[in-house]
Protein backbone atom coordinates (compact mmCIF):
# COMPACT_ATOMS: atom_id res chain seq x y z
CA UNK A 1 0.00 0.00 0.00
CA UNK A 2 1.65 3.45 -0.81
CA UNK A 3 1.85 6.01 1.44
CA UNK A 4 -1.09 8.01 -0.20
CA UNK A 5 -3.60 5.44 0.31
CA UNK A 6 -2.94 4.56 4.11
CA UNK A 7 -3.17 9.01 4.62
CA UNK A 8 -6.16 8.41 2.82
CA UNK A 9 -7.74 6.12 5.97
CA UNK A 10 -5.18 7.11 8.67
CA UNK A 11 -7.81 8.43 11.15
CA UNK A 12 -10.47 5.48 10.83
CA UNK A 13 -7.43 3.34 11.13
CA UNK A 14 -6.34 4.62 14.09
CA UNK A 15 -10.21 4.61 15.50
CA UNK A 16 -10.12 0.77 14.77
CA UNK A 17 -7.37 0.33 16.61
CA UNK A 18 -8.73 2.52 19.80
CA UNK A 19 -11.90 1.09 19.71
CA UNK A 20 -9.83 -2.51 19.78
CA UNK A 21 -7.81 -1.24 22.85
CA UNK A 22 -11.01 -0.09 25.18
CA UNK A 23 -12.08 -3.54 24.35
CA UNK A 24 -9.18 -5.29 25.50
CA UNK A 25 -8.17 -2.88 28.40
CA UNK A 26 -11.65 -2.10 29.83
CA UNK A 27 -12.58 -5.58 31.34
CA UNK A 28 -9.09 -5.46 33.44
CA UNK A 29 -10.06 -2.81 35.04
CA UNK A 30 -11.73 -2.86 38.71
CA UNK A 31 -15.68 -1.37 38.99
CA UNK A 32 -14.52 1.75 40.42
CA UNK A 33 -12.30 2.53 37.61
CA UNK A 34 -14.26 1.78 34.48
CA UNK A 35 -15.06 5.45 34.51
CA UNK A 36 -11.40 5.67 32.97
CA UNK A 37 -12.88 4.31 30.10
CA UNK A 38 -14.08 7.82 28.89
CA UNK A 39 -10.34 9.01 29.75
CA UNK A 40 -8.56 7.10 27.49
CA UNK A 41 -11.23 7.29 25.13
CA UNK A 42 -10.61 11.04 25.01
CA UNK A 43 -6.89 10.81 24.95
CA UNK A 44 -6.83 8.43 22.08
CA UNK A 45 -9.12 11.38 20.20
CA UNK A 46 -6.83 13.89 20.90
CA UNK A 47 -4.09 11.69 19.74
CA UNK A 48 -5.59 10.44 16.56
CA UNK A 49 -6.49 14.30 15.87
CA UNK A 50 -3.02 14.95 16.03
CA UNK A 51 -1.30 12.40 14.42
CA UNK A 52 -4.15 12.82 11.77
CA UNK A 53 -3.32 16.87 11.44
CA UNK A 54 0.59 15.98 10.67
CA UNK A 55 0.68 12.73 9.07
CA UNK A 56 -2.67 12.47 7.53
CA UNK A 57 -3.15 16.10 5.41
CA UNK A 58 -4.46 15.64 1.99
CA UNK A 59 -2.42 17.10 -1.68
CA UNK A 60 -4.01 17.17 -4.28
CA UNK A 61 -7.42 15.53 -4.52
CA UNK A 62 -6.91 11.96 -5.57
CA UNK A 63 -8.96 8.75 -5.29
CA UNK A 64 -7.79 5.73 -3.11
CA UNK A 65 -9.28 1.89 -2.84
CA UNK A 66 -10.32 1.96 -6.16
CA UNK A 67 -12.08 4.83 -6.29
CA UNK A 68 -14.50 4.40 -3.39
CA UNK A 69 -13.02 6.94 -1.30
CA UNK A 70 -11.91 10.50 -2.31
CA UNK A 71 -8.92 11.92 -0.05
CA UNK A 72 -9.22 15.96 -0.11
CA UNK A 73 -9.51 18.67 2.07
CA UNK A 74 -13.38 18.72 2.12
CA UNK A 75 -13.35 14.84 3.44
CA UNK A 76 -10.63 15.87 5.53
CA UNK A 77 -11.99 18.79 7.56
CA UNK A 78 -15.48 17.03 8.28
CA UNK A 79 -13.03 14.18 9.62
CA UNK A 80 -11.74 16.53 11.93
CA UNK A 81 -14.84 17.91 13.44
CA UNK A 82 -16.06 14.20 13.34
CA UNK A 83 -13.09 13.41 15.96
CA UNK A 84 -13.55 16.38 17.99
CA UNK A 85 -16.74 16.10 18.56
CA UNK A 86 -16.20 11.99 19.63
CA UNK A 87 -13.62 13.38 22.06
CA UNK A 88 -16.31 16.36 23.67
CA UNK A 89 -18.62 13.78 23.65
CA UNK A 90 -16.47 10.84 25.34
CA UNK A 91 -16.00 13.58 28.17
CA UNK A 92 -19.91 14.08 28.63
CA UNK A 93 -20.44 10.24 29.20
CA UNK A 94 -18.23 10.00 31.70
CA UNK A 95 -20.80 10.63 34.05
CA UNK A 96 -23.72 9.76 33.30
CA UNK A 97 -25.01 6.81 35.30
CA UNK A 98 -25.07 3.15 33.85
CA UNK A 99 -23.09 4.65 30.45
CA UNK A 100 -19.98 6.08 31.37
CA UNK A 101 -18.40 3.23 32.98
CA UNK A 102 -19.49 0.62 30.38
CA UNK A 103 -16.91 -0.34 27.87
CA UNK A 104 -19.19 -0.74 25.06
CA UNK A 105 -20.79 2.88 24.81
CA UNK A 106 -17.18 4.28 24.10
CA UNK A 107 -16.95 1.96 21.43
CA UNK A 108 -20.10 2.25 20.14
CA UNK A 109 -19.20 5.89 20.06
CA UNK A 110 -16.02 5.44 17.75
CA UNK A 111 -17.32 3.07 15.37
CA UNK A 112 -20.09 5.69 14.67
CA UNK A 113 -17.46 8.13 14.22
CA UNK A 114 -15.44 5.47 12.36
CA UNK A 115 -18.71 5.52 9.90
CA UNK A 116 -18.95 9.48 9.65
CA UNK A 117 -15.46 9.72 8.58
CA UNK A 118 -16.51 7.51 5.85
CA UNK A 119 -19.57 8.64 4.83
CA UNK A 120 -17.45 12.37 4.49
CA UNK A 121 -15.02 10.93 2.15
CA UNK A 122 -16.60 8.37 0.35
CA UNK A 123 -17.46 8.82 -3.82
CA UNK A 124 -18.92 6.15 -4.30
CA UNK A 125 -22.40 4.57 -4.19
CA UNK A 126 -21.86 1.11 -2.20
CA UNK A 127 -19.08 2.70 0.10
CA UNK A 128 -22.04 5.57 1.13
CA UNK A 129 -24.30 3.17 2.36
CA UNK A 130 -22.04 1.07 4.18
CA UNK A 131 -20.31 4.23 5.86
CA UNK A 132 -24.52 5.53 6.75
CA UNK A 133 -25.40 2.09 8.00
CA UNK A 134 -22.08 2.17 9.88
CA UNK A 135 -22.61 5.32 10.87
CA UNK A 136 -26.55 4.94 12.30
CA UNK A 137 -26.30 1.47 14.15
CA UNK A 138 -24.19 2.22 16.79
CA UNK A 139 -26.51 5.09 17.42
CA UNK A 140 -29.46 3.01 17.35
CA UNK A 141 -28.03 1.14 19.82
CA UNK A 142 -26.36 4.25 21.86
CA UNK A 143 -29.96 5.72 22.02
CA UNK A 144 -31.67 2.73 23.50
CA UNK A 145 -28.40 2.35 25.63
CA UNK A 146 -30.23 2.90 29.21
CA UNK A 147 -31.98 -0.50 28.98
CA UNK A 148 -33.91 0.01 32.33
CA UNK A 149 -35.27 3.44 31.41
CA UNK A 150 -38.50 3.27 29.47
CA UNK A 151 -37.86 6.52 27.37
CA UNK A 152 -34.34 5.47 26.62
CA UNK A 153 -35.40 2.34 25.08
CA UNK A 154 -38.25 4.06 23.20
CA UNK A 155 -36.28 6.90 21.59
CA UNK A 156 -33.93 4.26 20.17
CA UNK A 157 -36.42 2.58 19.08
CA UNK A 158 -38.46 5.15 17.09
CA UNK A 159 -34.76 5.88 15.73
CA UNK A 160 -34.03 2.73 14.51
CA UNK A 161 -37.65 2.38 12.82
CA UNK A 162 -37.32 5.79 10.67
CA UNK A 163 -34.08 5.19 10.42
CA UNK A 164 -33.99 1.39 8.83
CA UNK A 165 -36.72 2.97 6.97
CA UNK A 166 -35.61 6.23 5.34
CA UNK A 167 -32.28 4.49 4.36
CA UNK A 168 -33.68 1.65 2.80
CA UNK A 169 -36.26 4.88 0.35
CA UNK A 170 -32.56 6.47 -0.12
CA UNK A 171 -31.11 2.81 -1.02
CA UNK A 172 -33.75 2.01 -3.63
CA UNK A 173 -33.00 5.51 -5.39
CA UNK A 174 -28.88 4.37 -5.11
CA UNK A 175 -30.12 1.40 -6.93
CA UNK A 176 -32.03 3.06 -9.33
CA UNK A 177 -28.69 5.42 -10.00
CA UNK A 178 -27.01 2.37 -10.75
CA UNK A 179 -29.40 0.73 -12.99
CA UNK A 180 -29.22 3.75 -15.41
CA UNK A 181 -25.95 5.20 -15.07
CA UNK A 182 -23.94 1.71 -15.02
CA UNK A 183 -21.59 2.51 -12.26
CA UNK A 184 -21.48 3.52 -8.38
CA UNK A 185 -18.63 5.88 -8.71
CA UNK A 186 -19.93 9.61 -8.34
CA UNK A 187 -17.47 11.07 -10.68
CA UNK A 188 -18.64 8.41 -13.18
CA UNK A 189 -22.33 9.07 -12.47
CA UNK A 190 -21.67 12.88 -12.51
CA UNK A 191 -19.99 12.33 -16.25
CA UNK A 192 -23.22 10.27 -17.16
CA UNK A 193 -25.60 12.79 -15.57
CA UNK A 194 -23.66 15.65 -18.03
CA UNK A 195 -23.80 13.29 -20.77
CA UNK A 196 -27.50 13.18 -20.64
CA UNK A 197 -27.82 9.74 -20.57
CA UNK A 198 -30.25 10.03 -17.59
CA UNK A 199 -33.73 11.49 -18.42
CA UNK A 200 -34.22 14.66 -16.44
CA UNK A 201 -37.64 13.42 -15.06
CA UNK A 202 -35.73 10.64 -13.71
CA UNK A 203 -33.05 12.01 -12.54
CA UNK A 204 -35.49 14.37 -10.05
CA UNK A 205 -36.88 10.81 -9.14
CA UNK A 206 -33.69 9.57 -7.57
CA UNK A 207 -32.97 13.17 -6.17
CA UNK A 208 -36.32 12.73 -4.25
CA UNK A 209 -35.55 9.20 -2.75
CA UNK A 210 -32.00 9.97 -2.13
CA UNK A 211 -32.97 12.98 -0.13
CA UNK A 212 -35.16 11.19 2.15
CA UNK A 213 -32.06 9.69 3.93
CA UNK A 214 -30.57 12.60 3.86
CA UNK A 215 -33.25 14.86 4.96
CA UNK A 216 -33.34 12.11 8.32
CA UNK A 217 -29.86 11.84 8.93
CA UNK A 218 -29.76 15.70 9.17
CA UNK A 219 -33.36 16.29 10.16
CA UNK A 220 -35.00 18.00 7.37
CA UNK A 221 -38.94 18.76 7.97
CA UNK A 222 -41.46 16.33 6.20
CA UNK A 223 -38.51 13.40 7.41
CA UNK A 224 -37.67 15.11 11.71
CA UNK A 225 -40.60 13.83 13.18
CA UNK A 226 -37.80 10.98 15.18
CA UNK A 227 -35.54 14.11 16.18
CA UNK A 228 -37.66 15.68 19.25
CA UNK A 229 -38.50 12.14 20.22
CA UNK A 230 -34.92 10.78 20.48
CA UNK A 231 -33.13 13.80 21.80
CA UNK A 232 -35.67 13.36 24.52
CA UNK A 233 -34.95 9.77 25.85
CA UNK A 234 -31.94 9.10 24.53
CA UNK A 235 -29.45 9.75 27.06
CA UNK A 236 -28.30 13.21 26.56
CA UNK A 237 -24.40 13.11 26.06
CA UNK A 238 -25.71 11.17 22.66
CA UNK A 239 -28.73 13.55 21.91
CA UNK A 240 -25.73 16.17 21.69
CA UNK A 241 -23.44 13.52 19.10
CA UNK A 242 -26.63 13.14 17.28
CA UNK A 243 -27.56 16.71 17.09
CA UNK A 244 -23.95 17.76 16.10
CA UNK A 245 -21.42 15.07 14.54
CA UNK A 246 -24.35 12.90 12.24
CA UNK A 247 -25.95 15.93 11.29
CA UNK A 248 -22.84 17.82 10.46
CA UNK A 249 -21.88 13.86 8.29
CA UNK A 250 -25.56 14.48 6.45
CA UNK A 251 -24.35 17.64 5.02
CA UNK A 252 -20.98 16.65 3.68
CA UNK A 253 -22.97 13.53 2.28
CA UNK A 254 -25.39 16.03 0.84
CA UNK A 255 -22.56 18.49 -0.79
CA UNK A 256 -20.88 15.60 -2.37
CA UNK A 257 -23.41 14.03 -3.65
CA UNK A 258 -25.29 16.85 -5.03
CA UNK A 259 -22.44 19.10 -6.22
CA UNK A 260 -20.62 16.74 -7.92
CA UNK A 261 -23.18 13.57 -8.97
CA UNK A 262 -26.53 15.90 -9.59
CA UNK A 263 -25.08 19.53 -11.02
CA UNK A 264 -24.67 18.83 -14.43
CA UNK A 265 -26.96 19.20 -17.18
CA UNK A 266 -29.29 22.11 -16.04
CA UNK A 267 -30.28 19.20 -13.18
CA UNK A 268 -28.61 22.16 -10.26
CA UNK A 269 -32.01 24.67 -10.84
CA UNK A 270 -34.45 21.79 -10.20
CA UNK A 271 -33.33 20.90 -6.89
CA UNK A 272 -31.73 23.78 -5.54
CA UNK A 273 -35.80 25.39 -5.74
CA UNK A 274 -37.23 21.92 -4.25
CA UNK A 275 -34.27 22.58 -1.29
CA UNK A 276 -35.01 26.30 -0.46
CA UNK A 277 -38.49 25.33 -0.18
CA UNK A 278 -37.71 22.64 2.92
CA UNK A 279 -34.88 25.36 3.80
CA UNK A 280 -37.99 27.23 5.02
CA UNK A 281 -40.21 24.97 5.95
CA UNK A 282 -37.13 23.38 8.08
CA UNK A 283 -36.67 26.58 9.69
CA UNK A 284 -39.74 28.22 10.31
CA UNK A 285 -41.60 24.74 11.47
CA UNK A 286 -38.29 24.25 13.66
CA UNK A 287 -38.83 27.83 15.30
CA UNK A 288 -41.96 28.01 15.96
CA UNK A 289 -42.65 24.51 17.53
CA UNK A 290 -39.63 25.20 19.79
CA UNK A 291 -41.35 28.31 21.54
CA UNK A 292 -44.12 26.17 22.80
CA UNK A 293 -41.41 23.22 24.38
CA UNK A 294 -41.12 23.18 28.54
CA UNK A 295 -38.33 20.53 27.88
CA UNK A 296 -35.36 21.74 27.30
CA UNK A 297 -34.21 18.61 25.14
CA UNK A 298 -37.06 19.05 22.95
CA UNK A 299 -36.40 22.51 22.60
CA UNK A 300 -32.85 22.23 21.46
CA UNK A 301 -34.13 19.31 19.26
CA UNK A 302 -36.89 21.89 17.42
CA UNK A 303 -33.76 24.57 17.39
CA UNK A 304 -31.27 21.83 15.68
CA UNK A 305 -34.33 21.62 13.26
CA UNK A 306 -34.26 24.73 12.65
CA UNK A 307 -30.55 24.56 12.83
CA UNK A 308 -30.62 22.23 9.92
CA UNK A 309 -32.56 25.23 7.83
CA UNK A 310 -30.00 27.73 8.34
CA UNK A 311 -27.64 25.76 7.11
CA UNK A 312 -29.59 24.70 4.03
CA UNK A 313 -29.23 27.82 2.89
CA UNK A 314 -26.14 27.31 2.27
CA UNK A 315 -26.31 24.86 0.19
CA UNK A 316 -28.81 25.83 -1.80
CA UNK A 317 -26.63 29.27 -2.55
CA UNK A 318 -25.55 26.47 -4.76
CA UNK A 319 -21.52 28.66 -5.29
CA UNK A 320 -17.30 28.11 -3.85
CA UNK A 321 -18.95 30.92 -1.21
CA UNK A 322 -22.21 28.63 -0.08
CA UNK A 323 -20.20 25.82 0.54
CA UNK A 324 -17.81 27.82 2.44
CA UNK A 325 -20.48 29.23 4.61
CA UNK A 326 -22.34 25.41 5.25
CA UNK A 327 -18.21 24.56 6.62
CA UNK A 328 -18.11 27.18 8.57
CA UNK A 329 -21.46 27.01 10.10
CA UNK A 330 -21.34 23.83 10.92
CA UNK A 331 -17.92 24.00 12.96
CA UNK A 332 -19.80 26.96 14.96
CA UNK A 333 -22.95 24.87 15.43
CA UNK A 334 -21.04 21.42 16.74
CA UNK A 335 -18.85 24.00 19.02
CA UNK A 336 -22.29 25.59 20.48
CA UNK A 337 -24.64 22.29 20.24
CA UNK A 338 -22.25 19.90 21.97
CA UNK A 339 -21.95 22.94 24.63
CA UNK A 340 -25.43 23.53 25.22
CA UNK A 341 -26.12 19.51 25.43
CA UNK A 342 -23.56 19.30 27.65
CA UNK A 343 -24.74 21.83 30.23
CA UNK A 344 -28.43 20.07 30.53
CA UNK A 345 -26.50 17.09 31.21
CA UNK A 346 -24.50 18.69 33.90
CA UNK A 347 -27.88 19.91 35.47
CA UNK A 348 -30.25 17.08 34.74
CA UNK A 349 -27.54 14.72 36.67
CA UNK A 350 -27.82 16.78 39.79
CA UNK A 351 -31.29 18.30 39.37
CA UNK A 352 -32.90 14.93 38.11
CA UNK A 353 -35.34 17.04 35.43
CA UNK A 354 -34.90 18.54 32.43
CA UNK A 355 -37.93 21.12 32.71
CA UNK A 356 -36.93 24.39 31.77
CA UNK A 357 -38.85 25.61 34.74
CA UNK A 358 -36.19 24.05 37.07
CA UNK A 359 -33.70 25.73 35.90
CA UNK A 360 -34.91 28.99 37.81
CA UNK A 361 -32.62 29.91 39.73
CA UNK A 362 -29.45 28.21 38.62
CA UNK A 363 -27.47 31.87 38.06
CA UNK A 364 -26.80 31.73 41.77
CA UNK A 365 -26.64 27.96 42.16
CA UNK A 366 -23.81 28.02 39.75
CA UNK A 367 -22.74 31.04 38.37
CA UNK A 368 -20.51 29.06 36.34
CA UNK A 369 -22.72 27.11 34.36
CA UNK A 370 -25.01 29.87 33.70
CA UNK A 371 -22.31 31.77 32.20
CA UNK A 372 -21.38 28.57 29.78
CA UNK A 373 -25.31 28.59 28.64
CA UNK A 374 -25.46 32.05 28.75
CA UNK A 375 -22.72 31.71 25.67
CA UNK A 376 -24.05 28.81 24.37
CA UNK A 377 -27.22 29.51 23.86
CA UNK A 378 -26.82 33.73 22.84
CA UNK A 379 -24.51 31.83 19.78
CA UNK A 380 -27.47 29.52 18.91
CA UNK A 381 -29.46 32.68 19.21
CA UNK A 382 -27.09 34.05 16.39
CA UNK A 383 -25.73 37.35 18.51
CA UNK A 384 -22.05 38.91 18.24
CA UNK A 385 -19.41 38.31 19.33
CA UNK A 386 -20.31 34.31 19.45
CA UNK A 387 -19.35 31.75 16.66
CA UNK A 388 -23.18 31.46 15.69
CA UNK A 389 -23.59 35.31 14.46
CA UNK A 390 -20.52 35.39 11.81
CA UNK A 391 -21.98 31.58 10.95
CA UNK A 392 -25.46 33.38 10.12
CA UNK A 393 -23.93 36.19 8.91
CA UNK A 394 -21.68 33.85 5.76
CA UNK A 395 -25.01 31.76 4.69
CA UNK A 396 -27.27 34.60 4.27
CA UNK A 397 -24.18 36.46 2.29
CA UNK A 398 -23.66 33.04 0.35
CA UNK A 399 -27.75 33.56 -0.50
CA UNK A 400 -27.86 37.00 -1.85
CA UNK A 401 -25.09 36.92 -3.65
CA UNK A 402 -26.76 33.59 -5.34
CA UNK A 403 -29.76 35.53 -6.18
CA UNK A 404 -31.68 34.56 -3.55
CA UNK A 405 -32.29 37.98 -1.40
CA UNK A 406 -36.04 36.06 -0.28
CA UNK A 407 -34.77 33.32 0.95
CA UNK A 408 -31.88 35.35 3.07
CA UNK A 409 -35.03 37.44 4.12
CA UNK A 410 -36.56 34.68 5.59
CA UNK A 411 -33.53 33.10 7.67
CA UNK A 412 -32.99 36.71 9.06
CA UNK A 413 -36.89 36.69 10.03
CA UNK A 414 -36.58 33.36 11.85
CA UNK A 415 -33.33 34.01 13.30
CA UNK A 416 -35.44 36.43 15.63
CA UNK A 417 -38.24 33.97 16.09
CA UNK A 418 -35.39 31.84 17.14
CA UNK A 419 -33.79 34.40 19.61
CA UNK A 420 -37.33 34.76 21.44
CA UNK A 421 -37.05 31.56 22.59
CA UNK A 422 -33.48 31.54 24.04
CA UNK A 423 -33.86 34.08 25.40
CA UNK A 424 -36.98 32.52 27.81
CA UNK A 425 -34.58 29.79 28.88
CA UNK A 426 -32.12 32.39 29.51
CA UNK A 427 -35.06 34.54 31.32
CA UNK A 428 -35.23 31.29 33.80
CA UNK A 429 -31.66 30.97 33.91
CA UNK A 430 -31.30 34.56 35.25
CA UNK A 431 -34.10 36.48 36.59
CA UNK A 432 -36.12 33.63 38.19
CA UNK A 433 -35.43 32.89 41.68
CA UNK A 434 -36.16 29.39 43.12
CA UNK A 435 -39.27 29.24 45.23
CA UNK A 436 -39.49 28.93 48.88
CA UNK A 437 -35.35 27.90 49.32
CA UNK A 438 -32.08 29.63 49.39
CA UNK A 439 -30.44 28.53 45.96
CA UNK A 440 -26.66 28.41 47.84
CA UNK A 441 -27.97 24.87 49.46
CA UNK A 442 -28.31 23.45 46.52
CA UNK A 443 -25.42 23.73 44.17
CA UNK A 444 -24.54 21.87 40.66
CA UNK A 445 -20.76 20.51 41.23
CA UNK A 446 -19.11 20.80 37.79
CA UNK A 447 -16.77 17.01 38.08
CA UNK A 448 -13.65 17.64 35.88
CA UNK A 449 -14.85 16.30 32.54
CA UNK A 450 -17.28 18.30 32.06
CA UNK A 451 -15.47 21.54 33.18
CA UNK A 452 -12.62 20.81 30.81
CA UNK A 453 -15.51 20.19 27.71
CA UNK A 454 -17.50 23.02 28.93
CA UNK A 455 -14.16 24.99 29.02
CA UNK A 456 -12.87 24.31 26.08
CA UNK A 457 -16.44 24.38 24.06
CA UNK A 458 -16.95 28.18 25.24
CA UNK A 459 -13.83 29.20 24.25
CA UNK A 460 -14.18 27.35 21.12
CA UNK A 461 -17.36 29.74 20.74
CA UNK A 462 -15.84 33.19 21.14
CA UNK A 463 -12.69 32.36 19.48
CA UNK A 464 -14.31 31.38 16.16
CA UNK A 465 -17.21 34.93 16.58
CA UNK A 466 -13.91 37.02 16.64
CA UNK A 467 -11.19 35.51 15.49
CA UNK A 468 -12.80 33.85 12.33
CA UNK A 469 -10.70 34.84 9.62
CA UNK A 470 -8.29 31.28 9.51
CA UNK A 471 -11.34 29.63 10.25
CA UNK A 472 -13.71 30.88 7.24
CA UNK A 473 -10.43 30.64 4.81
CA UNK A 474 -10.00 26.40 5.78
CA UNK A 475 -13.46 26.28 5.12
CA UNK A 476 -12.91 28.09 2.08
CA UNK A 477 -9.91 25.51 0.90
CA UNK A 478 -12.56 22.26 1.81
CA UNK A 479 -15.10 23.90 -0.70
CA UNK A 480 -12.65 24.84 -3.10
CA UNK A 481 -12.40 20.88 -3.73
CA UNK A 482 -15.99 20.63 -4.61
CA UNK A 483 -15.39 22.74 -7.81
CA UNK B 1 -35.14 -13.72 -22.09
CA UNK B 2 -37.57 -11.86 -20.13
CA UNK B 3 -37.43 -8.02 -20.43
CA UNK B 4 -35.46 -6.06 -18.06
CA UNK B 5 -38.73 -4.01 -17.54
CA UNK B 6 -40.40 -7.11 -16.02
CA UNK B 7 -37.96 -7.17 -13.49
CA UNK B 8 -37.83 -3.27 -12.46
CA UNK B 9 -41.99 -3.94 -12.18
CA UNK B 10 -41.71 -6.50 -9.96
CA UNK B 11 -39.01 -4.91 -7.65
CA UNK B 12 -41.41 -1.52 -7.47
CA UNK B 13 -44.31 -3.02 -6.84
CA UNK B 14 -42.63 -4.99 -3.72
CA UNK B 15 -40.86 -2.42 -2.63
CA UNK B 16 -44.56 -0.65 -2.84
CA UNK B 17 -45.72 -3.40 -0.92
CA UNK B 18 -43.17 -2.91 1.66
CA UNK B 19 -43.36 0.78 2.40
CA UNK B 20 -47.08 0.55 2.85
CA UNK B 21 -46.32 -2.36 5.37
CA UNK B 22 -43.92 -0.21 6.93
CA UNK B 23 -46.66 3.44 6.95
CA UNK B 24 -49.66 1.62 7.70
CA UNK B 25 -48.84 -1.53 10.25
CA UNK B 26 -49.03 -0.52 13.65
CA UNK B 27 -46.87 -3.81 14.74
CA UNK B 28 -43.18 -3.49 15.24
CA UNK B 29 -41.82 -6.61 13.46
CA UNK B 30 -44.56 -6.01 10.99
CA UNK B 31 -42.56 -2.63 10.20
CA UNK B 32 -39.48 -4.48 10.40
CA UNK B 33 -40.60 -7.11 7.72
CA UNK B 34 -41.59 -4.10 5.58
CA UNK B 35 -37.63 -2.92 5.65
CA UNK B 36 -36.80 -6.23 4.57
CA UNK B 37 -38.97 -6.22 1.69
CA UNK B 38 -37.95 -2.88 0.83
CA UNK B 39 -34.31 -3.74 1.20
CA UNK B 40 -35.23 -7.18 -1.35
CA UNK B 41 -36.95 -5.24 -3.83
CA UNK B 42 -33.72 -3.13 -4.30
CA UNK B 43 -31.41 -6.07 -4.21
CA UNK B 44 -33.80 -7.27 -7.27
CA UNK B 45 -33.32 -3.93 -9.01
CA UNK B 46 -29.26 -4.29 -8.05
CA UNK B 47 -28.85 -7.68 -9.54
CA UNK B 48 -31.39 -7.42 -12.81
CA UNK B 49 -29.57 -3.93 -13.50
CA UNK B 50 -26.50 -6.11 -13.62
CA UNK B 51 -27.45 -9.14 -15.32
CA UNK B 52 -28.52 -6.71 -18.40
CA UNK B 53 -26.11 -4.29 -17.88
CA UNK B 54 -22.07 -4.89 -18.25
CA UNK B 55 -21.25 -8.28 -17.17
CA UNK B 56 -17.95 -7.19 -16.80
CA UNK B 57 -18.70 -4.78 -13.82
CA UNK B 58 -19.31 -6.63 -10.38
CA UNK B 59 -20.59 -3.29 -8.90
CA UNK B 60 -23.74 -4.84 -8.49
CA UNK B 61 -23.34 -8.60 -7.38
CA UNK B 62 -21.38 -6.85 -4.62
CA UNK B 63 -23.88 -4.22 -3.77
CA UNK B 64 -26.11 -6.48 -3.55
CA UNK B 65 -24.14 -8.93 -1.11
CA UNK B 66 -23.26 -5.69 1.10
CA UNK B 67 -26.90 -5.19 1.35
CA UNK B 68 -27.66 -8.64 2.28
CA UNK B 69 -24.93 -7.96 5.33
CA UNK B 70 -25.94 -4.54 6.97
CA UNK B 71 -29.76 -6.04 6.37
CA UNK B 72 -28.77 -8.91 8.73
CA UNK B 73 -27.17 -6.35 11.37
CA UNK B 74 -29.81 -3.79 11.37
CA UNK B 75 -32.54 -6.40 11.89
CA UNK B 76 -30.68 -7.88 14.82
CA UNK B 77 -29.83 -4.52 16.55
CA UNK B 78 -33.57 -3.36 15.82
CA UNK B 79 -35.00 -7.42 17.01
CA UNK B 80 -32.88 -6.63 20.25
CA UNK B 81 -34.08 -2.85 20.46
CA UNK B 82 -38.03 -4.41 20.32
CA UNK B 83 -37.12 -7.11 23.14
CA UNK B 84 -35.56 -4.32 25.44
CA UNK B 85 -38.98 -2.52 24.87
CA UNK B 86 -41.28 -5.15 25.26
CA UNK B 87 -39.50 -5.60 28.44
CA UNK B 88 -39.95 -2.54 29.60
CA UNK B 89 -43.60 -1.80 28.44
CA UNK B 90 -45.22 -5.26 27.32
CA UNK B 91 -45.57 -4.01 24.04
CA UNK B 92 -44.51 -3.62 20.58
CA UNK B 93 -47.62 -1.84 18.88
CA UNK B 94 -46.10 1.31 18.05
CA UNK B 95 -49.03 3.34 18.59
CA UNK B 96 -48.88 2.69 22.37
CA UNK B 97 -45.38 3.92 22.77
CA UNK B 98 -46.17 7.42 23.34
CA UNK B 99 -44.33 8.53 26.36
CA UNK B 100 -42.77 11.26 24.28
CA UNK B 101 -44.99 13.29 22.27
CA UNK B 102 -44.82 16.97 20.54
Amino acid sequence: MNPTTFAAILPEVLLLVLGILILVVEPFWKEKDRRNTGWLTFGGLLAILVVSLLAGRPGEPTSVFGGTIRFDWLGFFFKMLFIFAAAMTSLFMMDVEKLGRRGESYLLLLASTLGMNLMASASDLVMLYLAIETTSIPLYVLSGFIVDDEKSTESGFKYLLFGAMTSAVMLYGFSLLFGFTGTTNLYEIAAAVAGAQVSTVTALGVIALVLVGIGFKVSLVPFHFWAPDTYEGAPTPVAGFLSTASKAAGFAVLVRLFFIAFAKNGLAPDWTTGLAALATLTMTLGNLVAMTQTNIKRLLAYSSIAHAGYVMIGVVAFSNLGVTSVVFYLIAYILTNLAAFGIVAVFSRVAGSDKISDYAGLSRRSPWLAMAMLVAFLSLAGMPPFGGFVAKVFVFAAAVKSDLVWLAVVGVINSILGVYYYLTVLKVVYLYRMEGEAEESHPIPLTRPYGIALVVLSLGVLLIGTLFAPWFSASGAAALNLF
Amino acid sequence: MIPLSWYLILAAALFSVGLFGVLARKNAIAILLGVELMLNAVNINLVAFWRYGSLASIAGQVFAIIVFAVAAAEVAVGLGLVISVYRRRNTVVADELDLMKW
